[in-house]
């Protein structure tokens, strides 16, 4: 098993609520390592990755957000033209639909990570595994 | 239990003979008396004489809260300010507050009506009571106090707010009744859930509820969170306080105790007096009030009468859960609709709190509904297609209930303003 613990937090569409959200981590030392942000013209869901999601998780609810912890996929792709569709080539060979992605590049490394949430995430990652995609791991990923 | 089941459990023709008796004397004696009524008796050329059977009760003009606001604040006394021993009055909310004044005797009929309805709940002198409803000029916390106190259980006078001390009393007290507006009760829930507080392990044994619209589904959201069976409890500060009518046991409708309280269901258009059976503005005649006698008052409140004798053994009339008031009845895009439908059609989504709030907008020329929904951990989804299903889904359901296209709009728990007395459901930003 290599999936990583993504935190998704309901945001209403209202001035200053994701500020609210980060100060909330950041009154509790909690550095981000990934995110991203879908929205719609009502609301939104912030989704992070951080090292320690249940504590994450708690103190956001101690502030009344409404937060769930779901699994998703990290994976290593090096950083040039072309790695990201070398995953996506794995995943569509597999018959494997996305529900979201959003990635981001490491610092001092000629890596960048993805995090992938397919619709069915168990065949996914047994199709990035088979197709050897660097898959990471937890520890990998809040190591970061 | 019946508390006096003499009239509780009186035989048809007798009622109508007390009641008749009653008619005659409370007309005599606001003619006699109040001079509001002497005046609008003249003017429609009839007199107290006039009142020979019940039906002749339709002779007489209503009595609307305009009429009392223009008798601010001692205009509809039918006793010299003396006599009067307590005076109450309403919020205030649509305008002056109209006065509400008692004799010693009408304080002694609002303790017997009130032990009569906390009987039906269940209460006896062996329960202890935390009232949450305000102490003060507003009725709800005296008059549940006084039938309390007739009973002989034990009063704990609370009033409402400090949600901590009300959960400690009532675990140290070890409270058995408690009395709350609806969502008063939802909120001290929440907040005692998140105070880690089992709910199960309290003694509770029944809860009466009023003083605000409520729709079964809320009952029964108050009872699951408490575990404890909720009854009804109707009434208001014109024509007395709370104790007009209660539920009993069958929680099927609220015995109105007509030896003191002469209904009458009409149309609030047309104004005739509709059939027993049908749905309509409330209207209460005080049979024995000395203080304040008040003819044909309009309750605003939109509910059903029926008729027969009930499982409880009792023969007075029900009234059905008021659904709406005819003053708070929405006109959106010609079509009227009660808020109460609304929540009616939102407490059938699984995992949606009760906190929901109407906003009534007209943008361009047609009027806009949106309903603002607190989201909850059951309804929150990681994926923006499911959330938008669900609003969507929501949308569809208020939709089926009320037949008009509503926005929905799924916002932050708890970002709902909470009440600790009648909760602000509808807000109209029309410019009407």
């Amino acid at each position: 098993m290599s999936m990583i613990k993504q935190l998704s937090i309901f945001l209403e569409n209202k001035k200053g609520r994701m500020w609210k959200a980060l100060d909330v981590l950041e009154k509790a030392e909690i550095n981000i390592r990934a995110l991203s942000l879908a929205d719609t013209s009502d609301f939104g869901i912030l989704r992070l990755v951080v090292p320690e999601p249940d504590r994450a998780r708690e103190v956001l609810e101690e502030n009344g957000f409404l937060v769930k912890v779901g699994e998703v996929i990290a994976v290593g792709i090096t950083d040039k033209p072309g790695g990201l569709n070398k995953i996506l080539k794995i995943l569509n060979k597999s018959g494997i639909n996305l529900e979201y992605l959003y990635a981001f590049v490491e610092q001092n490394k000629n890596r960048a990570i993805v995090v992938l949430h397919p619709e069915n995430i168990d065949a996914g990652l047994e199709a990035l595994k088979n197709g050897n995609a660097d898959v990471l791991s937890e520890e990998e990923v809040y190591s970061i | 239990m019946i508390w006096n089941e003499e009239v509780e459990c009186m035989a048809d023709e007798d009622k109508r003979k007390l009641q008749l008796k009653r008619l005659q004397d409370v007309v005599k004696r606001a003619y006699e008396n109040v001079p509001y009524y002497r005046k609008r008796f003249d003017e429609t050329g009839i007199s107290p004489e006039d009142i020979k059977t019940l039906k002749d009760i339709e002779k007489i003009p209503y009595t609307t809260k305009t009429d009392l606001r223009g008798a601010y604040p001692f205009g509809m006394f039918a006793v010299p300010r003396k006599e009067i021993v307590e005076v109450h009055t309403s919020s205030g909310t649509t305008g002056k507050p109209t006065v509400s004044g008692y004799t010693r005797g009408d304080l002694e009929i609002w303790s017997e009506c009130m032990a009569r309805g906390l009987t039906m709940a269940g209460v006896t002198d062996e329960d202890v009571i935390q009232n949450t409803h305000g102490y003060g000029l507003f009725t709800g916390g005296f008059g549940v106090h006084y039938g309390a106190q007739k009973i002989g259980a034990t009063v704990i006078p609370i009033s409402t707010g400090q949600s901590r001390r009300q959960m400690e009393i009532m675990r140290d007290f070890g409270t058995t009744f408690l009395v709350v507006t609806p969502s008063y009760g939802l909120y001290l829930a929440e907040e005692f859930m998140d105070d880690g507080m089992d709910l199960k392990d309290l003694k509770l044994k029944a809860i009466g509820f009023g003083a605000e619209g409520w729709t079964q589904e809320m009952r029964e959201k108050l009872e699951e969170k408490f575990n404890a069976p909720a009854y009804n409890i109707y009434g208001l500060t014109e024509v007395m306080g709370p104790g007009v009518g209660i539920e009993c046991a069958e929680q099927d409708g609220l015995h109105i105790f007509e030896d003191h309280f002469y209904p009458e269901i009409i149309d609030p258009q047309t104004l005739e007096t509709l059939p027993d059976g049908e749905k309509g503005e409330l209207v209460i005649t005080t049979l024995t009030r000395k203080g304040m006698p008040l003819l044909r008052f309009r309750t605003k409140d939109i509910t059903t009468l029926r008729r027969g004798k009930c499982k409880c053994g009792r023969t007075l009339v029900k009234m059905d859960r008021v659904t709406g008031r005819s003053d708070d009845m929405l006109k959106i895009r010609g079509v009227s609709i009660f808020p109460s439908q609304i929540e009616k059609a939102l407490f059938k989504i699984d995992g949606l709190e009760p906190h929901y709030q109407i906003i009534v907008t007209r943008p361009e020329q047609l009027d806009e509904l949106e309903i603002q929904v607190e989201a909850s951990q059951e309804l929150f989804s990681d994926e923006v297609k499911e959330l938008v299903g669900i609003t969507r889904k929501i949308e569809e359901r208020v939709h089926s209930e009320i037949g008009l296209r509503v926005n929905v709009t799924l916002v932050e728990p708890r970002s709902l303003p909470r009440s600790e007395g009648k909760a602000v459901r509808v807000i109209d930003k029309r410019d009407l």
